[in-house]
């Protein structure tokens, strides 16, 4: 796979580490998150899973800068983010995303190019060459003068990855990304999210179906608002584990 | 039609009036619908009446300041009060700004009578483009100008902020101020094409226009150029049409647009209702 506008960052190892030491974050006074800690890196997929209410969304919120961390640090490739950084992409799940919205699918990925170009430079050669690059990596260019409420389940998943390859993120955080897609398109997506992981990404998606984690991930972390456990998938998902988080620890309310 | 009313100045002056409050208003329209309340600036803009008529109340005199920041001070009333009664669970954020709204609405009408203005509630509903004054165009003008700047300026992080606010923020876009802003710019639009056109009037050209776009296209940009060419000409298409037919050309302006919408609803290209019926 060539890849032109991602620099492809697999064998640089250590460099490209995600730490997370001892967040917490706090909506009013119900903690939605308590001292989390956690350490990845590119090329690795990591499922986020617990029950409802366990914090997953809010843990993606909270790397993407979305939600205000009441303690802990996040390090990216040894340097702290303070707020946000460009190299992370969020994205929403399907349902919070408005899709009458009058765009193309062309629009949405260019969108991405935003913090590239800032809020007034003209898209370059280089920009416009981001956004084909994108479009075509994800398989959308037949797609791409479509009004994003055209797309299927699966290629508006599509639609919102080319976002974040044109804004050539480094960390895809992604927030249920296989709720309400068909086998196929399920697929399709796991594929994709493998592929991108193999080119050096990291990807983060919180999931609900433990069945498919094995075959999808190969990290997970376990949250019951306090973090059960996290390591490889396989050492991960125990009977006695999954026993413990979904049928006994407290889920605080989520909002 | 008689042509000769073309070389009367006020005439003149209303016709200017319109199309340019009809292309800023227009354009601006854009944002409207993409935020998708357009019933919450219906509510606004009701709310802005006592707001004015308590700014004249307290300083005894009209002048487009104390109605600016009356018309803010009630909206901001209106629309925050809504959320915090929403905030009880028991009732819905659209029903207390409806309750709210109209109760404002009616404590500005029992209000007017007590001011010293000549101004009469029809001509707050529907304004009275033919009698506007230099000075009420020329602060149109330079609100709209304004407005037309900023969001020209900040168009990027604006639809950023409008279509996923997360996405937006997690690009680094201040979405809160920007939302603010928004806010901001919409009272400021209202009250600029109050004293020309009412608050009916001036929702109706702050919802119609891009309403009608988002119709025929699926082209952000669209929206805001094609909202300010149908506002702007639409309104002066009524005024005209105004004068020949023997109308008030507040409503004409409102008829026209809510015309040309029906149009484009029937029988856009894509997703006119001719044409899925055909499909």
């Amino acid at each position: 796979m060539n890849t032109p506008h991602h620099d492809c960052c697999a064998h640089h190892g250590h460099h490209h580490e995600l730490v997370i030491d001892g967040l917490s974050v706090s909506y009013r006074r119900v903690k939605a998150l308590e001292n989390v800690s956690l350490a990845t890196s590119c090329g690795n997929r990591v499922a986020l899973i617990g029950p409802n209410g366990a914090g997953k969304s809010t843990l993606l919120k909270a790397i993407a800068g979305l939600v205000p961390r009441t303690a802990g640090t996040i390090l990216w490739r040894g340097t702290a983010v303070k707020k946000w950084s460009s190299e992370f992409a969020y994205l929403p799940q399907r349902e919070e995303v408005d899709w009458a919205f009058p765009i193309t699918v062309r629009g949405l990925v260019e969108m991405g190019r935003y913090p590239q170009t800032g809020w007034w430079r003209k898209f370059s050669p280089a920009d416009r060459a981001a956004v084909d690059h994108a479009l075509e990596s994800l398989d959308l260019k037949n797609l791409q003068y479509r009004q994003i409420r055209e797309l299927s389940g699966g290629q508006q998943q599509r639609a919102f990855l080319a976002r974040a390859l044109a804004q050539e993120a480094h960390v895809l955080l992604l927030d249920e990304p296989f709720t309400g897609l068909d086998r196929n398109a399920s697929k399709l997506l796991g594929d994709l999210l493998a592929k991108l992981a193999l080119e050096g990404r990291l990807v983060i998606a919180s999931h609900h179906d433990l069945n498919s984690v094995p075959s999808l991930f190969d990290e997970a972390m376990v949250l019951a608002t306090r973090p059960i456990a996290f390591g490889p998938v396989a050492e991960i998902l125990t009977p006695e584990l999954i026993e413990r988080t979904f049928h006994e620890a407290p889920a605080t309310q989520q909002h | 039609m008689d042509f000769e009313i073309l070389s009367n100045p006020f005439y003149q002056r209303a016709l200017a009036t319109a199309g340019f409050i009809g292309f800023a208003n227009g354009f601006f329209s854009g944002f409207v619908v993409l935020r998708r309340n357009a019933l919450s600036v219906s509510a606004l803009s009701h709310t802005m009446l006592p707001g004015i008529a308590l700014g004249i109340f307290l300083t005894g005199a009209l002048s487009q300041w104390n109605a600016f920041l009356g018309a803010l001070f009630a909206a901001l009333l209106v629309g925050l009060g809504s959320v915090a009664v929403a905030r009880g669970n028991r009732v819905e954020q659209g029903t207390a700004l409806a309750v709210l709204y109209t109760a404002a609405f009616a404590g500005g009408i029992a209000l007017l009578p007590m001011l010293d203005t000549r101004q009469e509630l029809e001509h707050w509903l529907f304004g009275d483009i033919i009698a506007v004054g230099n000075a009420d165009i020329w602060i149109a003008f330079g609100i709209g100008a304004f407005t037309l700047l900023i969001t020209n300026l900040l168009m990027r992080p604006i639809l950023l902020t409008l279509f996923e606010s997360n996405v937006a923020a997690a690009q680094g876009v201040p979405v809160r101020f920007i939302q603010y802003l928004i806010f901001g710019l919409m009272v400021l639009a209202l009250v600029s094409s109050l004293q020309a056109v009412g608050c009916v009037l001036s929702v109706g050209l702050l919802v119609t226009p891009a309403a009608t776009v988002s119709l025929l296209t699926d082209r952000t940009s669209a929206l805001f150029w094609g909202g300010g060419l149908i506002g702007g000409l639409g309104s002066v298409l009524a005024v005209i049409l105004s004068g020949s037919l023997g109308i008030s050309p507040g409503p004409a302006i409102v008829i026209v647009l809510g015309l040309l919408f029906v149009g484009a609803y029937l029988f856009s290209p894509k997703y006119g209702l001719l044409t899925r019926v055909k499909g």
